[in-house]
């Protein structure tokens, strides 16, 4: 109970989220109107994906300095959890662009960032695939692992600077910016993004905890 | 430092040397150029829009030189290779091959733009910054598609692994370099350009950087 209070926690920070995200008054503003209501699953994923990515390009380096295996293990789980974040946050923002924007994908920098993003962590994974051994396997995907973080913040900040984002808030469209969001949005909106965040975590340690398992069992570590 | 570029000099001439013996290495790469140019004159014609002209143009860089990078580090045998471990520091290896793809794929831009320009005409109205587009973005191609053709030569090192790996990690670096010579095809201010200049040559400065920290750990097995 003391070691796993956070997880309580997470569960009913998520409870309260699609309880108050879903139920509560959400402020009427212009092409918005309810599809606001996304701001508390979609943007999150986001907030979820670069934590959870940051970790793994930490635990890559940490990895490169040690060569303990349990740090590579950590890394792959961190980013293999990003991923599906990454996915999840694509999915709930073209269910939400279909609505607002009325098509799914309309050339908007931050999709096309965000897609090229998950196109680089998929070759991460089919490189970790394509080699057998594990040393090996864990030192260069490590190295990869890092370049990628930096390509990453390369690609957030360079392609929105070409184009001007659809995105609320960006470009004059009407946004969830700091004056528009009302106090109880706000409420919903910050529990929802902690919440999501420390579920990535939780589902990361979980990963991670089996990954060590088998490492254990073949004598690994 | 004395030391690391004493040697670099010396892994460069190799490589100069060695290139100019295997000429066929060289040749096929011209051919191969040459051929795209052709193929793209042949389906398009005459390009009427200048942005098509330039978008084609930096594809066709981007192709010769993921297929001339991608065999930098093949040639090199297993016995070569701890032939270096004793002999040189990890850093000049990287150095001699970064210097030496960024003279070869210079040379095979300069004729690729040539041949461009003679059958498909050349519209570019500020030729000086177009080169500084092009050398800027030839460097920021070659730096990382030798760290990644590095990295793929660990691995099972077949061509596609090659291309996934490195054509998203490209892309902000390709955009940026898209956008600048489309400013010199405009013939625009210059004062207009400085801003991407400055973008293209940090992120050439970061990746290059990064690079030579990573490479050391790639190495090693």
């Amino acid at each position: 109970m003391r070691k796993s209070w956070w997880k309580y926690l997470t569960v009913s920070k998520l409870l309260y989220v699609i309880v108050a995200g879903l139920l509560f008054d959400a402020p009427r503003l212009n092409i918005l109107n309810e599809t606001i209501r996304a701001l508390h699953f979609h943007v999150p994923m986001w907030f979820g994906m670069v934590l959870l990515l940051l970790l793994s390009i930490i635990y890559a380096i940490k990895y490169l300095i040690s060569g303990n295996l349990k740090h590579d293990a950590m890394s792959v789980e961190f980013a293999n959890v990003g991923i599906v974040f990454g996915l999840l946050g694509i999915f709930t923002g073209m269910i939400w662009a279909t609505y607002t924007w009325n098509s799914p994908w309309s050339n908007d920098p931050k999709q096309n960032s965000a897609a090229i993003g998950l196109l680089i962590y998929f070759a991460y994974i089919i490189l970790r695939g394509s080699i057998e051994d594990k040393m090996t396997k864990a030192r260069v995907s490590s190295v990869y692992n890092v370049i990628a973080f930096f390509a990453l913040i390369a690609l957030l900040f360079i392609l929105p600077r070409l184009t001007d984002s659809l995105h609320p808030g960006n470009g004059g469209n009407p946004g969830f910016n700091a004056y528009d969001l009302d106090n109880e949005l706000r409420k919903v909106f910050y529990t929802a993004v902690l919440g999501w965040t420390m579920f990535g975590f939780w589902v990361a340690t979980l990963r991670i905890r089996l990954k060590f398992i088998e490492l254990k069992r073949n004598e690994y570590i | 430092m004395k030391q690391i570029l004493a040697e670099t000099g010396n892994l460069l001439w190799k490589e100069i040397k060695l290139e100019l013996r295997l000429k066929y290495a060289l040749n096929s790469l011209l051919l191969f150029t040459g051929s795209i140019v052709f193929i793209c004159y042949l389906t398009f014609i005459n390009i009427i829009d200048k942005h098509t002209w330039n978008t084609l143009f930096w594809i066709i860089l981007l192709f010769s030189a993921v297929n001339s990078i991608a065999k930098t580090f093949v040639q090199e045998g297993e016995s070569r290779n701890l032939y270096y471990y004793f002999q040189v520091k990890p850093i000049s290896i990287i150095l001699s091959k970064q210097l030496y793809n960024t003279a070869l794929l210079l040379v095979i831009s300069c004729l690729a733009l040539i041949l461009y320009s003679l059958v498909l005409g050349n519209p570019v109205e500020d030729i000086i910054l177009f080169c500084v587009a092009v050398i800027l973005g030839v460097i920021g191609l070659t730096i990382p598609l030798t760290m990644v053709s590095a990295i793929a030569s660990k691995a099972s090192n077949n061509p596609t692994l090659m291309a996934i790996l490195s054509f998203p990690i490209v892309i902000p670096v390709l955009m940026m370099s898209i956008k600048l010579s489309k400013i010199a095809i405009d013939g625009l201010d210059r004062s207009v350009a400085s801003d991407e200049i400055l973008t293209l040559i940090s992120l050439n400065a970061i990746v290059f950087v990064l690079s030579l920290i990573l490479y050391p750990y790639l190495w090693k097995s």
